[in-house]
């Protein structure tokens, strides 16, 4: 594993990448714009009224509101930096054309990475805008996840990588996104608080599933509670996510360049 | 091209996939100002061996030197004076032409407002200002080739590697692109091109190097080569076994190959031989050709198929 020399032409990998999605903007505004409203009208408004009062929230829409945030933050940056990156790389030949220019394959993957993170971004804070307008935000510490979501896109992004980098063709994406997405998706403290779930369970969630965290800190935050495990999130996050950025690097240029 | 300088230097160049050997230990020199030209079988080792020279393949062992820098080291600097058109189409499909053109001059810290000019000329050049605005996608195959070798020279490079340029395209189109290559030449630009076309080699190349199996068999300027390897003229004739012993005792030292039901000879023997044995004596189907590079390019590469 060797650190990978970045310099700012991650931007222009960047920059390539945004003003792509910026031609399509409003295919690509639409989904953080409407699937949150399906989800708080459905399990929120419709859900919520069989489901018993969780302890320190007023509804069952506000205990899962921050969750959908949080999964905003995991699907965006999780399947650009799969299906997105692997179309780029297999199919359209991107990276081989933007190689033969000064711009280096680490610098390509780490545009990519935060390229993934930033859809994170942006599509996180359309759905806090959509939850803002259904008034359940309930502190002002709401404007730091933005901050998260770029923070956890990145991390979501980099573990998508080393899946891109490992893939033999695009169908294999599905072992992921039924392994690892679905079960994080349920399973992170999403739809329901994490500590009904059996004690291994809970080990495994905060130790393993990055959307545990990310769930963590957004609930935190759009709550006002400041709790000292909202610490323990931040530094999960910032841990693993160097780890995963410098991994997914080698693996691409190992898989790349032959 | 006797004394110029040289602007690529390989010694010694090897590249290995696993247990493959691409590229087997060649040494070549590229001068400035010359086109040349790396002709070989399917798998011989050109692509290998250009992408090496723009940095995008790392080396095995070996040297190799693009402007006395090492690619190994020095890729950016190396890549900032190359322009590169690939075989395969990798313009970026979710863009116009216009934008594949700005994008791309983005990657080379480009000036936008100079980029844009560059890019307007390059269109026009092409002949493809019509279509600034059109989807990569909705684009003609010759079109993505003329985009393709508009995007390679972006960044004005003084090196340009062609890969094989023509493949697949109208004889119009071709000669679009040998004027191209001709125009930039006067430039003083370096090309470098592949080729499975022997009339285009012959047509644009000042020097051939005529790779099989990774190694370089081969190479000088495409005339010598020709009365090198297959004489002035070519005589062929239909098969038949009495002519066949007449032709091997009238030409002894020829090289005579049998290819379906025809007789090819080679001598190297000046013009005008075979036209005064025609003269004396009755052959069927006869014909007189000149000598050419496909001649030699079999010659030395044999007429099996490659995978």
């Amino acid at each position: 594993m060797k650190l990978p020399e970045l310099t700012y032409r991650v931007w222009k990998v960047w920059r390539r990448d945004f003003d792509v999605f910026m031609k399509t903007y409003k295919v690509n505004f639409f989904p953080p714009l409407l699937e949150p409203i399906f989800y708080l009208v459905a399990l929120g408004i419709g859900l919520g009224s069989i489901v018993q009062a969780i302890p320190g929230f007023t509804s069952y829409i506000q205990f899962i509101a921050p969750a959908l945030l949080a999964i905003s933050m995991m699907n965006n940056s999780f399947f650009e930096c799969t299906y997105g990156s692997f179309v780029r790389m297999y199919y359209q030949k991107t990276f081989d054309a933007i190689i033969a220019t000064p711009v280096s394959i680490e610098e390509v993957i780490a545009g990519e990475l935060v390229w993934g993170a930033t859809r994170s971004l942006i599509s996180t804070s359309i759905v806090l805008a959509v939850i803002g307008a259904f008034g359940l935000i309930g502190s002002p510490f709401f404007i730091l996840i933005p901050i998260v979501a770029f923070l956890a896109g990145l991390t979501f992004s980099s573990i998508a990588m080393c899946f891109t980098a490992i893939a033999p063709n695009i169908d294999f994406f599905n072992y992921p996104a039924f392994l690892f997405i679905t079960p994080m998706f349920l399973l992170s403290g999403t739809f329901f608080p994490i500590a009904d779930l059996p004690g291994l369970v809970q080990i495994v969630a905060y130790a393993f599933l990055p959307l545990t965290h990310a769930v963590n800190l957004a609930r935190g935050l759009m709550m006002g509670n400041l709790e000292s495990f909202l610490l323990l999130s931040v530094i999960w996050l910032s841990v693993v996510t160097p780890v995963f950025f410098v991994l997914s690097i080698n693996l691409m240029k190992r898989k790349l360049i032959k | 091209m006797s004394h110029s300088e040289v602007l690529i230097e390989a010694q010694s160049l090897t590249k290995k996939f696993d247990d493959f050997t691409a590229v087997d230990g060649i040494n070549f020199q590229v001068f400035k100002g010359e086109c040349c030209g790396f002709l070989g079988p399917n798998g011989a080792g050109k692509t290998t061996t250009i992408k090496m020279i723009h940095c995008v393949l790392p080396l095995t062992s070996g040297k190799l030197t693009v402007e006395n820098l090492e690619v190994s080291e020095k890729p950016r600097e190396i890549k900032k004076m190359i322009g590169v058109a690939p075989q395969e189409n990798n313009l970026d499909p979710d863009f116009t032409v216009m934008h594949n053109l700005l994008v791309y001059a983005r990657y080379f810290d480009m000036q936008k407002a100079y980029a844009k000019k560059r890019a307007e000329e390059l269109l026009k050049f092409f002949q493809l200002e019509e279509k600034r605005d059109v989807i990569i996608d909705q684009l003609s195959t010759v079109m993505k080739r003329r985009l393709i070798l508009a995007r390679a020279l972006i960044n004005e490079p003084q090196i340009l590697l062609l890969d094989e340029p023509t493949t697949g395209l109208d004889p119009q189109a071709r000669h679009l692109i040998w004027d191209t290559v001709h125009g930039l030449r006067k430039q003083g630009v370096t090309i470098i091109l592949t080729t499975h076309y022997m009339d285009e080699a012959a047509e644009l190349c000042d020097r051939i190097l005529i790779m099989d199996y990774g190694k370089i068999i081969e190479e000088g300027k495409p005339a010598d080569l020709v009365r090198k390897h297959a004489g002035e003229e070519v005589l062929e004739v239909d098969y038949d076994e009495k002519v066949m012993k007449t032709l091997q005792e009238k030409f002894p030292d020829a090289r005579l190959e049998i290819i379906g039901d025809r007789i090819r000879v080679f001598t190297d023997q000046p013009h005008g031989v075979f036209a005064s044995f025609l003269e004396s004596s009755q052959v069927k189907g006869a014909a007189i050709r000149n000598a050419n590079l496909e001649d030699v390019f079999l010659k030395l590469t044999g007429r099996r198929l490659r995978e």
